[in-house]
């Protein structure tokens, strides 16, 4: 048995090493100052992708991202770790999607695919960080999800074994292809990548990233497992109504910078009506809801 | 998050240098793999930056992988089951890391599943392994066994073991016995040759690095009733066909990770290296030249991760109210670190660029035969790299000592205690001068190359290259220092007594390897003036050492001698 993987995997500016610059006055991500790196659990959820491939041998893996086109990168790193291929999915439409937007434009991108099994994001992003897109996309798609995924056990008849990790400990639970999964970050860390794989790939590129280069053009006209995809909105087939800003219901109004503090701190007993009294407040309060 | 090799400017200066270009373009014939490999480069600029690529991947395993495992793996070690091996699970980690990242047979050819990089770059990388766990190092180092293997076997046998180095099996190199260590030709370990034609092994063997591993290169006595050297064979034996057990693991002082096994063999099948008789005078001379780069590399290593520790505590330790960096006496323990440091890598590559020359050589003569320029090229590379690997080793390894030493001197109190890195580089350190050949025999090797002149050649050759005017005075330093060196060889040699040249040699070699690492660092500066700092210290140092070895030497009356040897 071989499958069909997909891995969705997005290009995050590193968050988890911000300096001083990090932020923009106006309070928006310095992109420049943080460097672009494939997002950390979407490492996981590839090396998932990797062991599954090796279970299945015959599998294929494809790297999907949604991103500009130096987003070719996160291809790229995955090709070295032993992903067969990739797509960049990239189109000025795209700009300033929200997760809607988001899951829109990938999911129609996984259509386009056609042929998969398994869907493989990671549970959330570092920049965005709303863990909606891997689950909104299969509900697009209308197939089952399971997120929250430290371990693919296996796939027996279509139907995989998949191992949750969930707040009161682990579950494992059965779904059938084709599907999303999730995975978290307690997931086994991504295989490194390979030197040899490094040095056939490092030349891999979307057409937009050679456009300049005919030296370049015609190297990799001459090894087609050089090539990467690159999608536009057009070539999905996206309605553009749903895609980028247009496609957006969030509009960021303001961005600030909260520092948290002890001060408002209060403890409340574990009780049913200690918490209800707490949600009343809160939904009073416009917290939530 | 760390990455060993891009933290660190002073590799890259290195990997550059201007000698690289002709040994990569020896090494890839041309680029005539180009069209056959989908991962061969197409020129040079190609290479190095595949080379720079692959280092970047051994940099990463090394700051986020083996540099994380290593207190663990101190603590856990390795430990025998039935006979066998059983690593610490950081160990396994490692060893699965190195495996999937495509780190083996490095040096080897494409054609048998290797990258065919230069000895530079897989050198590089072992440097790099070593600041993050030394242990490690010599597990994953070992293959460079692969190297004794494809200069040596048949066909056959190059062609049936080197694809499985490759992809990842280890390699060990069953040398020592108890009765026999520095001086190998005493080996009793038994080799006997059945009636069909196959070679069993029986006997003992002590002291063995990974020696559960699965292809091992064992020497051992062939020719019954010989005694010396020249009745020494090398064989395979491969852990597939059994006949080895691991009778017990040494328990170490430092480089816990890394077993270093007793070996029982009970009619173990081998294989036969090459002819009979030359397994020490010729396999395993080759076989231990290329370790000891090895440990030359796994002594920068270690010097770096002990700068590194100490200067980051000098700086965030604070007494008498300022940081401890800021008093002169810690400054100058600092200083001299960094100058041992860069002077040691300086020769660890020097070396490694001989090295990559003779071998290159050696490689395409197996290939067609050399033109006379070329013999003339090889030859002279070959002899420098016989003259530079035992001082690099030895040389490396004592600094390495010094600096891991004084690291936990600068961290006072707290570096005696258990949960400071410094204590384990400390006791890993300690193995550096010992195996491969103790520091002593290093001076054995290299004193020859005091007393026919090869260093003193190369120093004169250095001498006469032009340096910007800004180092006129440390080259004029040193330039002294070689007529210093060079009157107390004519007056040592000039005696005539073979013991009293041993008993001088050590000076004698340390002198030449000041003047030598002093004329590397000159260089190096040229290229990047970061390195004057190192330069300057270093040459300061070095003269004064120089200066201690000469006043010694001119005021020792031969006869004195007898005052130090024993009945
Ligand atoms: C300050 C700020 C506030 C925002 N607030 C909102 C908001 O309130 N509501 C809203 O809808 N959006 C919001 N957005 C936009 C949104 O978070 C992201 O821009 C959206 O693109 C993806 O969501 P995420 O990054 O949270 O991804 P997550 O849902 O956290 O990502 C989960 C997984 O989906 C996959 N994935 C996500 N994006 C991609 C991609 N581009 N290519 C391939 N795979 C991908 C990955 O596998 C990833 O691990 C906000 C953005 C910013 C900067
Ligand atoms: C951790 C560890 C790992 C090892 N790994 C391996 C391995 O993988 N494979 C392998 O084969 N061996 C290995 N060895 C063995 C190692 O190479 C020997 O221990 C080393 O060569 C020294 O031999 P010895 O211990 O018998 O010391 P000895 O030879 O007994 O030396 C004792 C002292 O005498 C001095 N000495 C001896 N001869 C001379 C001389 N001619 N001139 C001046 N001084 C002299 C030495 O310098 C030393 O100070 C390992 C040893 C250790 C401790």
């Amino acid at each position: 048995m071989s499958l069909n993987i997909i891995v969705l995997a997005k290009q995050v500016p590193d968050t988890r090493n911000v300096g001083k610059d990090a932020m923009k006055a106006d309070g928006t991500i310095n992109r420049a100052a943080l460097p672009a790196i494939f997002n950390p659990e979407d490492l996981n959820a590839l090396e998932q992708a990797l062991k599954l491939k090796e279970m299945y041998p015959g599998s294929k893996v494809t790297v999907l991202t949604m991103g500009p086109a130096r987003a070719a990168e996160i291809v790229r790193e995955g090709m070295y770790r032993g992903a067969d291929g990739g797509i960049v999915l990239s189109d000025r439409a795209f700009a300033g999607s929200d997760t809607l937007a988001t899951s829109y434009a990938l999911s129609a991108a996984v259509r386009k695919i056609g042929d998969y099994d398994i869907i493989i994001g990671g549970r959330q992003a570092i920049d965005g960080d709303t863990a909606q897109v891997g689950p909104q996309i299969a509900e697009k798609l209308g197939i089952p999800q399971i997120t929250y995924a430290e371990e693919i056990m296996g796939v027996d008849n279509g139907v995989i074994t998949v191992k949750r990790r969930i707040e009161s400990g682990v579950e494992t639970v059965k779904a059938a292809l084709p599907l999303v999964v999730t995975v978290n970050g307690s997931a086994d860390a991504c295989r490194p990548r390979n030197a040899k794989a490094l040095q056939k790939f490092k030349y891999a590129a979307v057409p937009s990233e050679v456009a300049a280069d005919e030296a370049k053009q015609a190297f990799i006209a001459k090894r087609p497992y050089l090539n990467i995809g690159e999608w536009s909105a057009a070539s999905v087939d996206a309605d553009l109504a749903q895609c980028g800003l247009a496609g957006s219901p969030t509009k960021v109004k303001q961005i600030e910078n909260v520092v948290f503090t002890a001060k408002d701190a209060r403890r409340i007993e574990n009780t049913d009506e200690q918490l209800e009294t707490l949600i009343k407040e809160l939904i009073a309060n416009h917290t939530i809801g | 998050m760390a990455n060993f090799y891009t933290d660190n400017a002073s590799l890259k200066l290195h990997l550059n240098h201007p000698m690289m270009r002709k040994i990569v373009e020896l090494k890839e014939r041309n680029f005539a793999d180009a069209d056959k490999y989908d991962y061969a480069p197409q020129n040079f600029e190609d290479a190095m930056d595949s080379y720079d690529k692959v280092l970047e991947v051994v940099g990463e395993l090394a700051g986020d992988v083996f540099a994380e495992n290593a207190a663990d793996v101190d603590i856990q070690g390795p430990h025998v089951e039935n006979g066998h091996v059983v690593y610490a699970d950081g160990t396994k980690k490692n060893l699965d890391a190195t495996r999937k990242a495509g780190l083996s047979g490095m040096a080897m050819p494409r054609r048998l599943g290797g990258l065919n990089f230069p000895i530079t770059p897989y050198i590089m990388a072992a440097d790099i392994v070593s600041r993050a766990d030394a242990g490690f190092e010599n597990l994953w180092g070992l293959q460079d066994c692969a190297e004794t293997i494809y200069e040596f076997a048949s066909p056959e046998q190059i062609e049936k073991y080197i694809p499985r180095v490759c992809a990842g099996e280890t390699m060990s190199m069953d040398l020592t016995e108890p009765d026999a260590g520095s001086d190998l030709q005493s080996v009793m370990l038994k080799a006997t040759q059945k009636e069909d034609g196959q070679w069993v092994l029986n006997g003992v063997k002590r002291f063995i690095t990974n020696g559960d591993s699965d292809i091992h290169l064992v020497l051992a006595r062939s020719e019954e009733g010989t005694k010396d050297g020249r009745g020494l064979s090398m064989f395979i034996y491969d852990k597939r066909n059994g006949g080895v057990t691991v009778r017990r693991i040494e328990n170490k002082m430092g480089i816990k990770g890394s077993p270093t096994c007793e070996l029982v063999y009970k009619d173990a099948p081998v294989e036969l290296v090459g002819s009979r008789r030359l397994g020490l005078i010729k396999y395993v001379m080759a076989l231990m030249n290329g370790a000891r780069l090895g440990i030359a590399a796994q002594s920068v290593g270690l010097s770096e991760a002990a700068y590194r520790e100490a200067l980051d505590y000098a700086k965030d330790r604070r007494q008498f109210g300022k940081a401890i960096i800021d008093f002169p006496a810690v400054a100058e323990i600092l200083s001299l670190m960094k100058a041992k440091l860069d002077a040691s890598r300086a020769l660890l590559y020097a070396c490694s660029r001989y090295v990559d020359m003779y071998k290159v050589y050696d490689d395409i003569a197996k290939e067609r035969p050399l033109t006379l320029d070329e013999k003339k090229e090889a030859k002279h590379f070959s002899r420098l790299a016989d003259a530079f690997t035992p001082l690099a080793k030895g040389m490396t390894s004592e600094f390495c000592n010094q600096n891991t030493y004084d690291c936990i001197q600068i961290h006072g109190g707290s570096g005696f205690m258990k949960d400071y890195r410094c204590e384990r580089l400390y006791r890993d350190a300690r193995i550096t001068s010992i195996y491969e050949g103790t520091t002593q025999l290093q001076v054995v090797a290299a004193i020859r190359h005091v007393t026919t002149g090869t260093y003193l050649n190369t120093i004169r050759e250095w001498e006469g290259e032009e340096v910007a005017p800004a180092y006129e005075d440390v080259k004029n330093t040193l330039v002294y220092m070689t007529q210093q060196y060079a009157a107390s060889v004519e007056s040592v040699t000039g005696v005539k007594d073979p013991t009293y040249i041993d008993f001088m040699a050590r000076r004698m070699v340390e002198m030449a390897g000041h003047i030598i690492m002093g004329y590397l660092l000159l260089q190096d500066t040229q290229r990047d003036a970061s390195v004057e700092r190192s330069l300057r210290v270093y040459v300061k140092y070095g003269q004064a050492e120089v200066a201690k070895h000469a006043d010694f030497i001119a005021n020792f009356r031969p006869d004195q001698i007898k005052d130090y040897l024993f009945e």
